[in-house]
């Protein structure tokens, strides 16, 4: 029989991850639900969410690659840049579908409890059922321009993968939580996130900045996306100092995320 | 947390409820939510005051103005009772089940559940719209806490209840309201935790689908044991359902015991009216007392029931003979007059050749039509010469706390003064 004690709550604890690990099919459900409903009623339905990076590739592959002649580290552009993409709105998907987690599921929130971080949590886990649609046309760029990537290279995928998932997790516990209370949120994101891709490698090589790309490292998405470019595609030799800067600026900001967001979830049912 | 000594957790108490209470801070919820940019703005505009503030804050020095939606609440629920949870509006007692429910923190106290909670604040929380029903039932289902297993099990009989088999592959959005709430009090009804916690999902869905409703609550706790804490509005559901009632008022445990006992403390109105006493001005004819009582023990009251009447009750003096005098008691509400009445009505010749002398007057006044709220009777003495006194009004509340005016024409929010059922003969032509 398992009883439950309620009493003023204040901190995170272990008995958090247990808990949170006992609501996993609830994780599972929340995530179903979102990618079941987002293409209702629409013509094309689930090919939107391989159509958007490949048009926005396209679009810079003219833009930067030829006319601007930006570098590549030697890799064709298209490639290139689509192998940072397919990161990238992993990350920024990932980062405003969260901060809106909260509130967009404000009816459930006052009437059910279950543990709050499956919110966030789950809207992580739905862009990265995007991030495996989009990888299937890096898959097949990769054939069409006759790449292999070294076993050693693909090991090290589910490394930036697990980066990814947790700066994107702990960024957007700490914005959707903060949206509870401030709902100026919504409106600074979109510009942040705008913001957030110029000081990212995307467009660019990292090797634009010279030596003192670290300072770029300190977004965890500059080491991930120069390690999967490094990785997959050869451009340049795995930085492993760059990686190490940004495992642990995602550990910092998991950290942040996971303590603010424990702080204020108790009164998210009376504010939100 | 589990609990290994199975003779002790007979007879423990399945709730436990200590010293329970919840402060609102009123700043925080009179805004909704607050804009960063005030915050921000506040800083650099004030940067001293701000600071004194927080500190003044940290130190505890602040007097915020504070509400205790509960406080000092103790009470105890034996396994496989069915407890019912009654009160005004803003006695306490959603706030109750939100923090039995985990929804919101207690501020001060605790609370003990020796078992797995359910928690069914609304029905179909959670169901979206643009998914079919078999789909929401999984998603409803794992909202309130089942396992996907457990749900898989219990599909069948959660569709059976619900009756809607033909449209298990329709979005809900295409569903009638009546099957919407039929499917979401399905998979809820079939949660099956320890402890029940109902708010007044009842309210909801036609008459024969609340019947089913309740008839399936009566199941669960009969056949199956389970705790229930209800709460409601329905006096009736409760009386049906509940051996034994917690009775709430501005966020206390006012009253605690047999249903029955409970009930007829809350609904017997408790206020004793003050007597309206009047200073005897020099004048021809004044009134010296205004009182009313209920029509059965003639009790002094200034609540009633919606649904009985009132006497009015009148004393006045008469200082010289007057060749004409009469009252008038004019009943009216939110400033519009609603009923006027004189104590010549009956019989035009009390009017004329008045003596002097003390009396006393009652009349019965016919409120049990009107509907809830608050009504003011003024009094007026009427003679050749205007003799009236502002301060003759007396007020009187009608209260509801019977009968479930959702849906109904005579609710409190609804336009027109008065409380009637009109019957509607419709045929086909």
């Amino acid at each position: 029989m398992e009883s439950t004690v309620i009493r003023p709550r204040k901190v995170f604890s272990l008995k958090d991850v247990k808990e949170l690990w006992q609501y996993r099919e609830l994780l599972y459900f929340f995530s179903w639900r979102d990618l079941k409903v987002r293409y209702k009623q629409t013509a094309i339905g689930i090919i939107w969410v391989i159509l958007q990076p490949f048009v926005t590739m396209v679009v810079f592959s003219v833009f930067f690659g030829q006319l601007a002649g930006m570098p590549s580290d030697g890799v064709p552009y298209p490639i290139f840049v689509y192998t940072g993409l397919l990161f990238w709105h992993f990350f920024s998907g990932a980062l405003s579908e969260t901060a809106s987690s909260l509130v967009g599921n404000q009816a459930i929130i006052t009437k059910v409890y279950f543990p709050r971080l499956i919110l966030p949590i789950s809207s992580v886990v739905t862009k990265f059922i995007d991030f495996l649609l989009g990888a299937t046309i890096l898959v097949a760029m990769m054939i069409y321009y006759g790449y292999t990537p070294y076993l050693s290279g693909l090991l090290i995928i589910p490394l930036l993968l697990i980066i990814t998932f947790f700066a994107a997790s702990g960024l957007g516990m700490f914005l959707s939580a903060l949206n509870v209370k401030y709902r100026d949120v919504r409106y600074v994101l979109p510009f942040f996130i705008q913001i957030l891709l110029f000081v990212t490698p995307v467009i660019y090589p990292a090797s634009i900045a010279g030596r003192y790309s670290w300072i770029l490292a300190l977004n965890p998405m500059t080491g991930v996306v120069q390690t999967a470019r490094a990785a997959l595609l050869g451009a340049t030799s795995i930085n492993w100092i760059l990686l190490l800067i940004s495992a642990i600026a995602c550990f910092m900001l998991l950290i942040i995320g996971v303590v603010y967001f424990k702080k204020v979830e108790r009164y998210f049912a009376d504010i939100i | 947390m589990r609990n290994n000594t199975r003779n002790k957790e007979n007879s423990e108490p399945i709730i436990e409820v200590r010293n329970l209470g919840k402060k609102y801070d009123i700043s925080h919820m009179r805004g909704g939510y607050v804009a960063l940019r005030d915050v921000i703005a506040n800083v650099f505009r004030n940067p001293f005051s701000f600071a004194k503030h927080k500190a003044k804050q940290a130190v505890g020095l602040e007097k915020k103005e504070e509400f205790w939606a509960l406080k000092d609440v103790n009470f105890n629920v034996q396994r496989g009772e069915v407890v019912g949870v009654i009160g005004a509006n803003g006695a306490g007692k959603s706030t109750l089940l939100k923090i039995l429910s985990q929804i919101t923190p207690p501020t001060t106290g605790e609370i003990i559940l020796r078992g797995r909670v359910g928690s069914l604040l609304e029905v179909g929380t959670g169901f979206h719209p643009e998914l079919t029903g078999r789909e929401n039932i999984f998603l409803n289902g794992a909202i309130l806490g089942m396992k996907k297993a457990e749900i898989e099990k219990k599909f069948d009989r959660i569709v059976e209840f619900a009756g809607i088999e033909k449209f298990l592959d329709t979005p809900v959005k295409r569903y009638s309201s009546g099957m919407y709430v039929r499917l979401a009090f399905s998979v809820a009804a079939h949660m099956e935790p320890d402890i029940l916690l109902v708010d007044e999902v009842l309210a909801v869905g036609d008459a024969e689908f609340q019947k089913k409703c309740l008839g399936k609550m009566d199941e669960i706790t009969k056949k199956e044991g389970r705790t229930i804490l209800f709460v409601s509005h329905n006096m009736g559901a409760i009386q049906t359902l509940c051996q034994r009632c917690v009775l709430l008022e501005k966020g206390k445990v006012v009253k605690e015991g047999k249903t029955s006992e409970v009930i007829s403390f809350y609904t017997t109105p408790k206020e004793k009216s003050e007597v309206v006493t009047l200073k005897e001005i020099n004048k021809d004819a004044a009134i010296t007392k205004i009182w009313l009582t209920d029509t059965q023990d003639e009790e002094k009251v200034q609540a009633i029931e919606m649904g009985s009447d009132i006497f009015l009750n009148l004393e006045y003096r008469i200082e010289k003979d007057l060749p004409a005098m009469d009252i008038a008691a004019l009943i009216s509400k939110d400033g519009l007059s609603i009923l006027n009445s004189f104590d010549i009505d009956m019989d035009e010749n009390f009017k004329y050749n008045r003596k002097p002398g003390l009396f006393e007057t009652r009349v019965k006044l016919p409120t049990s039509i009107f509907k809830e709220g608050t009504y003011i009777i003024e009094i007026k003495i009427g003679t050749n010469r205007n003799i009236s006194d502002p301060n003759a009004t007396i007020k009187f509340e009608i209260i509801n706390r019977k009968i479930d005016l959702t849906n109904k024409s005579y609710h409190k929010n609804r336009p027109g003064f008065l409380y009637q059922n009109l019957e509607w003969q419709t045929k086909k032509i």
